[in-house]
């Protein structure tokens, strides 16, 4: 059993929590993920570490969008997740990057963090952009503003920041002579091509993070399996970071809605359980 | 005078079209009387043939003899001389291969039901014993940390136990016993008794850590550091295999491990369990090993009308266990042999809708020593279906070869082991299917029990 240690709800639909998982926390680099369970019936879902105390806490950001990340959410301080293993997936690379483009969408922000965070403490120059809908959504301002050497807010309906999406922001760093070695980019599928999209026109190297439905996501299940240069690739071992380039997003997003009728049941149902409308608390 | 019928006891078993429906287990196991008149089959050989065909030696004419005596107590513990886990291989071992191929009444006649009495042994055990006690073991000083909790795993870590080793089972899912809790369904190896036999292991003093992925939440380098003498790894077979053809991306396609993994591990087919399995109408199995058999035949029990096992070979080549075919025929899978599939095909959500297949034939014998499958050219026929699961086997699980160095593999990715489960690395073991490729739980169980056999001679005093 892993006790939440803390929980703070940092928008309506995102939630922080700090886990007890002392073996996790002295071990995860930026890029991992740990599978967790919420209770004895749960589905085990991957979940990307956003930052550790390298002593015992381990913090997850998770966004409530199906019947687990709901449940999830509606636990407490104080409360103990049925399972709780990793660090899993290869760390991501940083090594020896001087000037990167950090990109996170929504709550892929979260997973961006400690990406940015790494590169900031290996005294690379970091450029974040920071993509949500609106101003209510925002997350990790504060955070990211200690980080980088540029932070852009970019907003859909313009409320908050730029109004516009990440790869304008993208686009207006690289055309005012920014040399970056690369670009990071972790969000939605649909963000993450796009952006892989518009680095290739400038050659510029694009990792993305990959988000597929997993099982075991130690290595078992195939579960995970993507495309990359036309090979099949498990995300849970041979990732989670991929040459964007490479990747097939189309195939990718398709093999994201999968269960996405299971999950829409899944999620009424536990929200009728928890008398909680669209994740929300009533 | 030995009972000289040329047949058998049948197995009472659950009827095919009730059993279908449902995941409780298929075989019910003897009557005392049925094992009482099975065991006077056995006319106690002297040379014993069956137990040269047993891969952990188990003393069978004994066990047998002690059986027709009613000491079925007896009979337990003369198994357990040699095997850990009876229970469990009564119920999942290739006997007919094994000790049953081998049987001197099987040369006119079937051979004497060893699996059955095996399994009629160890569950009157458990109904009548209390938890295993094993009295006082003398610590023998020796601190082993066992990696996976599969067969290989947990035979190993008992038989460490037992010589007084210090043992702590190192386990990455949420929950121990490996292939026989995620991959042999329940309702051929019930999960109760792979329950049993942890604790088991738990009342002889074996510690098992959960959620503990060895070679990221804990490498075995640290495992060294921690104090362990020894380590043995046994963390299966891994990764699955494709085929490599088009189509495998699609939603509705996955691999034997995933599917029952969400069957077997997760439970999807209880209401209970948030995590979802495709229920599917018609669905393609590939592949005639006992994952392809147990893949289907738990289709069949999440609704599908029609379910196809889809293999290149025929049917006397079908690694699957002779039972197992035979279950699966009776509770109505439909077996296309000697077929091979080319392509997955579907629709414009990305959803499989069909598999294009080709008929096959038998040519010259290949590498494996069986006949190679050949196409017949103009052959092509196309099977509906809304599910495709692929049982071809599996690849080795990178992590622990990733970050252990000098632990070699294979070039299949298999860690290299002795006869004796010794690794290139000092003090590392190994065995099972991380060793040898997909194999059955028996051999894994052999492994692991020669590998610990080594361990406690290497560190004998």
């Amino acid at each position: 059993m892993y006790k939440i240690a803390y929980k703070k709800m940092l928008n309506p639909t995102v939630g922080l929590m700090k886990i007890e998982a002392p073996l996790i926390a002295k071990k995860a680099l930026p890029g991992q993920f740990i599978i967790l369970r919420t209770d004895e019936n749960g589905e085990r879902i991957p979940l990307t570490v956003a930052e550790t105390d390298k002593k015992s806490l381990v913090t997850i950001i998770f966004q409530l969008v199906g019947a687990t990340t709901i449940k999830l959410g509606a636990m407490n301080e104080g409360d103990y997740l049925s399972d709780f293993a990793g660090p899993l997936g290869r760390p991501s690379k940083l090594e020896g990057l001087k000037n990167v483009a950090v990109i996170g969408g929504g709550v892929g922000s979260a997973i961006a963090y400690p990406v940015a965070k790494g590169l900031h403490e290996n005294g690379a120059k970091v450029h974040i952009i920071a993509g949500f809908r609106s101003r209510d959504l925002v997350i990790l301002e504060e955070e990211f503003a200690a980080i980088s050497d540029e932070f852009l807010i970019m907003t859909d309906d313009g409320s908050y920041g730029q109004k516009g999406l990440v790869t304008d922001a993208l686009k207006a760093i690289i055309e005012r002579g920014e040399n970056l070695d690369e670009v990071i980019a972790i969000g939605p599928l649909v963000m993450m091509k796009f952006v892989a999209k518009l680095a290739k026109e400038y050659n510029i190297k694009t990792t993305v993070s990959m988000n597929p439905i997993m099982v075991d996501g130690t290595g078992m299940c195939g579960c995970c399996r993507i495309t990359v240069g036309g090979k099949t690739k498990f995300a849970c071992v041979d990732g989670p970071d991929f040459d964007g380039f490479e990747v097939d997003f189309d195939e990718a997003m398709s093999r994201l809605s999968e269960y996405k009728v299971f999950e829409g049941n899944a999620k009424d149902h536990v929200c009728n359980l928890l008398n909680m409308k669209n994740g929300t608390v009533n | 005078m030995p009972n000289m019928s040329l047949k058998k006891n049948d197995m009472p078993s659950q009827k095919p079209d009730v059993r279908n429906k449902n995941f409780s287990e298929v075989a019910l196991g003897y009557s005392e009387e049925q094992a009482l008149d099975e065991a006077s089959r056995c006319l106690n050989c002297k040379n014993k043939p069956c137990v040269s065909g047993c891969p952990v030696g188990i003393d069978i004419p004994s066990f047998i003899e002690l059986m027709k005596a009613k000491d079925y107590i007896g009979a337990h513990k003369k198994i357990t001389e040699a095997s850990s886990l009876p229970a469990v291989c009564g119920r999942v071992c290739p006997q007919e291969s094994q000790c049953e191929g081998k049987c001197v009444r099987g040369i006119k006649g079937e051979s004497v039901a060893i699996g059955r009495l095996e399994r009629f042994a160890a569950d009157f055990y458990s109904a009548n014993c209390e938890e295993k006690t094993t009295g006082k073991i003398t610590p023998c000083g020796i601190k082993a940390a066992v990696v996976g909790s599969g067969p290989a795993g947990l035979t190993c870590a008992g038989e460490l136990a037992k010589n007084g080793c210090e043992v702590t089972v190192f386990e990455a899912l949420h929950k121990p016993g490996g292939v026989l809790v995620y991959g042999i369904p329940e309702f051929r190896l019930p999960k109760a008794v792979v329950a049993r036999e942890v604790e088991g292991l738990k009342s002889m003093g074996v510690e098992i850590v959960t959620n503990a992925v060895i070679g990221r939440t804990i490498t075995v380098d640290e495992l060294f550091e921690q104090g362990y003498n020894a380590i043995f790894i046994g963390s299966g077979a891994g990764l699955p295999n494709f085929m490599k053809i088009p189509g495998e991306s699609l939603k509705g396609v996955y691999s034997a491990n995933e599917y029952l993994t969400r069957i077997n591990l997760m439970k999807a087919y209880e209401n209970e369990s948030d995590t979802p399995a495709k229920r599917a109408k018609n669905v393609a199995v590939v592949g005639g090993g006992n994952v392809a058999m147990d893949a289907a035949r738990c289709a069949k029990r999440l609704g599908a009308e029609n379910v196809y096992i889809v293999y290149r070979r025929s049917e006397t080549e079908m690694p699957a266990r002779t039972e197992e075919v035979h279950h699966a025929k009776e509770e109505g899978i439909i077996f296309k042999t000697l077929c091979n599939p080319t392509e997955i095909i579907g629709d414009e959500s990305k959803t499989v809708t069909q598999l294009k297949c080709f008929e096959m034939t038998l040519g010259e014998p290949d590498d494996s020593g069986r006949r190679r499958p050949v196409v017949k050219p103009e052959s092509e026929f196309i099977l509906d279906c809304d599910a495709v699961i692929m049982a071809i086997g599996t690849s080795p699980n990178p992590l622990i070869k990733d970050t252990t160095e000098g632990l070699d593999t294979n070039r299949w990715g298999c860690i290299v082991a002795d006869d004796n489960g010794k690794t290139t690395r000092e003090n590392v073991y190994a065995g099972g299917d991380a060793v040898t490729g997909a194999a059955t739980v028996i051999l894994a169980m052999g492994a692991g029990k020669t590998a610990a056999q080594a361990i406690l001679k290497k560190f004998e005093k």
